[in-house]
């Protein structure tokens, strides 16, 4: 019962990444009908936002502190970052400490750029071409921002660390009745999975209970009825592009104490929250987000020993064989909606 | 002649001689001169783009010719390269038998993969290839270590059987005697140009390569395939199945990929699973776009171009740089070195990307269709001149 628990546990937080991902290329895909391959790099820069912002909390002079020695007797020349002595030195090392849940206040904006720029400049030109030439021209969008982020941050992952307050383990165990130590499971974790919650429901909030919203959700199942009723549908799907590039841009910013952020973590996650969103079924939300989670957790399943020692090799290839079956059973996903996508 | 038209003949003759001439075309900058970088007769560089001519060649039948966008034939390049890499570890080095049986296994492959994908089409199929392509090379990382040797890659040992092996057999790559690897050179003038055994034999295939799918594109067969990528539907309503021909389509290019796999283990006896990734299935859509999908010469175009890039812009860097920027005053000369910087080097996929995206959304038709504007341009001009009504550009032969 408690490996089960474990098990579960552990596939929120990859499951949270991959609802959170899905999430935006469903958005843009049930609101613009563009298969958005870029969706990946949109995370990445999130991520690297965080990167950027510990570089700038980083940004230090170097001062003789005069209450220290080294083993010389000479007084020791100490860093000191801006900040500390800006802000005083308590609140700057808070500044410091919290750098990465503060990037999201970095992201929001600098993502909602970077998709106001994507929708105007190239993906609008594509809402009447192919599916293949979306996939391909946001293809190579991808490649470009991964070789920019190349450029500028280098090859190697970089590591950001979550708040020290967010340092431990949780004994999930102990609450739940079981053994001490048996159910360990990162604060950060945690806190990852519920800002995932937060996001999912806000943007469900927003797409229910908005008028906004709703003439998104109007749009979505026919844009050329909304149009004729005097309403600037292209504004307001601009608005939603930006939307799922800050979703992705969040995203990559809280996951990364959890995975180090490196220019190909986007392709890398690209892929499986396609899968994700296949199985959840194309232009779904609810699908998505649920398919998300069913993958993240059947994925954790798949890595535990026992599993692994009955069936060899089934935690890396778990996903895909979920997703295979999937399509050609029910070729709509989990949750999709009749004829999307079906040529 | 060869069952072909009198132009494609001659169209099929000129890829020939450029094919057999490559060496001379690729060289054109002597030594010594500041522009030997742009030089690419190198054999490394000619047989790979040889051989990734053969890959796009075989993945425009599938993509091209029938419309279907699959992202993960990587996994029969793989699939090629680790069974030719086998055959040199049971039976020895000559490349033939490690070919065949690569041809054999992805055509397997392709008709076992393409059989469940071929289900369903449009976005859903390139999803389901791209999910069996990662599937592939997750296994050829972890499970299957003991055919393909994880993450070391697949190499030949010295205890391995080689049954084949006599004692004064090439201990390289070779076909009946003639070693990939060697060549001969000839200094002409300021010139040193290579030809290499490995180019040569594999610049033979791809001939072979070409005039099959020449011989496919004229064929009622590539007919039909050019039918399922107009319209499936009405082809449906009349009657016509088209799963067998998709089918076909798809095992088709899967065995051009899987020899071009083959042929990359010909060149270099070890077989990777990073082969396999699904960006490298990437690289090959790349290929085929930049040149011009559903065209004959475009594939090999595009590899050509790809290919040349990656190893010639990779190559450039700041002191290259320096030596082509020093005759300008020192701010412009540090201004254009830094601009270009971004472009060249380790960030040459940063260009790639950049064409990429000006191709796909400036000139869908690619490189050939490029040309053909400009060639379209220039006689137009003529026609003017003469200010007579020229009859409208025949579409070339490799339309």
């Amino acid at each position: 019962m408690d490996a089960i628990i474990l098990q579960i546990l552990n596939g929120l937080d990859k499951g949270s990444a991959y609802a959170l991902i899905a999430l935006g290329l469903t958005l843009i895909f049930g609101t613009l009908g563009v298969v958005n391959f870029a969706h990946g790099a949109l995370f990445m820069i999130g991520a690297f936002c965080a990167v950027l912002l510990q570089r700038i909390m980083g940004l230090s002079y170097e001062q003789v502190d005069p209450e220290k020695t080294d083993f010389l007797g000479k007084p020791l020349v100490v860093k000191v970052p801006y900040v500390e002595s800006w802000f005083g030195a308590d609140f700057g090392a808070w500044l410091i400490n919290w750098s990465v849940p503060l990037s999201i206040l970095l992201a929001i904006p600098v993502m909602l750029l970077v998709g106001f720029i994507m929708e105007r400049g190239l993906i609008k030109h594509f809402y009447k071409r192919p599916h293949a030439d979306q996939i391909l021209v946001t293809f190579g969008l991808a490649i470009v921002l991964q070789e920019l982020i190349k450029y500028f941050f280098g090859a190697n992952p970089i590591q950001t660390g979550a708040p020290t307050q967010f340092a431990g383990s949780m004994d999930f165990g102990a609450i739940l009745g079981f053994d001490p130590n048996v159910i360990m499971y990162p604060y950060w974790r945690l806190v990852y999975f519920a800002f995932a919650a937060v996001v999912i429901f806000g943007v469900f909030a927003f797409l229910q209970f908005t008028t906004f919203g709703m003439v998104v959700r109007a749009g979505m199942a026919d844009r050329e009825t909304v149009g004729l009723l005097g309403i600037n549908i292209d504004r307001r799907f601009t608005l939603m592009f930006g939307l799922a590039a800050a979703v992705a841009g969040v995203a990559g910013v809280m996951y990364t104490p959890i995975l180090a952020p490196n220019y190909h973590m986007g392709m890398d996650f690209l892929v499986l929250s396609f899968v994700v969103v296949v199985v959840g079924g194309m232009g779904s939300l609810p699908g998505a987000v649920a398919a998300g989670f069913l993958l993240g957790i059947l994925q954790s399943f798949a890595s535990m020993n026992e599993i692994k020692s009955l069936i060899p090799g089934i935690d890396q290839v778990i996903i895909y064989l979920v997703a295979i079956l999937i399509l050609l059973t029910r070729p709509r996903g989990l949750l999709g909606r009749a004829g999307v996508m079906e040529e | 002649m060869l069952g072909l038209s009198k132009k494609d003949t001659t169209f099929l003759f000129i890829v020939i001689g450029l094919t057999m001439l490559t060496p001379f075309l690729l060289q054109p900058f002597p030594e010594g001169t500041g522009l030997t970088t742009f030089n690419a007769g190198y054999p490394d560089l000619m047989q790979r783009i040889a051989i990734f001519g053969i890959f796009a060649i075989g993945f425009n039948i599938l993509f091209g010719l029938t419309g279907y966008l699959s992202f993960g034939h990587a996994a029969f390049l793989g699939v090629g390269s680790y069974s030719t890499v086998w055959m040199y570890k049971l039976l020895g080095y000559n490349v033939l038998p490690g070919l065949l049986l690569a041809i054999v296994v992805s055509a397997l492959f392709a008709l076992l993969i393409g059989y469940v994908s071929l289900r369903r089409s449009g976005i859903y199929f390139s999803i389901l290839t791209l999910a069996f392509a990662q599937m592939c090379y997750n296994l050829a990382y972890s499970v299957l270590t003991p055919l393909t040797n994880g993450e070391t890659g697949l190499q030949v040992y010295s205890n391995d059987p080689q049954v084949l092996m006599g004692d004064g057999s090439p201990t390289s790559p070779h076909f009946f005697g003639i070693v990939m690897n060697e060549s001969a050179k000839l200094n002409l003038g300021g010139w040193e140009f290579t030809f290499n055994n490995g180019y040569y034999f594999v610049a033979i295939i791809a001939i072979l390569a070409f005039y099959v799918s020449l011989r496919i594109f004229r064929s009622p067969f590539g007919l039909m395939l050019r039918a399922i990528k107009t319209n499936q539907t009405r082809l449906n309503y009349t009657g016509v199945n088209s799963r067998p021909y998709t089918l076909a389509a798809f095992v088709i290019s899967g065995m051009y990929a899987g020899l071009a796999g083959g042929l990359l283990a010909s060149m270099d006896p070890l077989a990777g699973a990073e082969r396999m990734q699904w960006t490298a299935s990437g690289e090959v859509v790349l290929m085929v776009i930049l040149g011009g999908a559903g065209t004959l010469l475009g594939p090999v175009l595009g590899a050509g171009f790809i290919k040349y890039f990656e190893n010639i812009f990779s190559k450039i860097n700041d002191q290259v740089l320096h030596q082509w920027f020093s005759w300008m005053p020192d701010g412009i000369e540090n201004l254009l070195i830094g601009i270009s910087h971004f472009f060249v080097g380790k960030s040459w996929h940063l260009t790639l990307g950049l064409l990429f995206m000006l191709v796909v959304i400036f000139l869908p038709g690619g490189l050939v269709e490029g040309g053909q504007r400009i060639a379209g341009a220039f006689r137009s001009r003529k026609s003017k001149d003469d200010g007579k009504h020229a009859p409208k550009a025949q579409p070339s032969a490799a339309e």
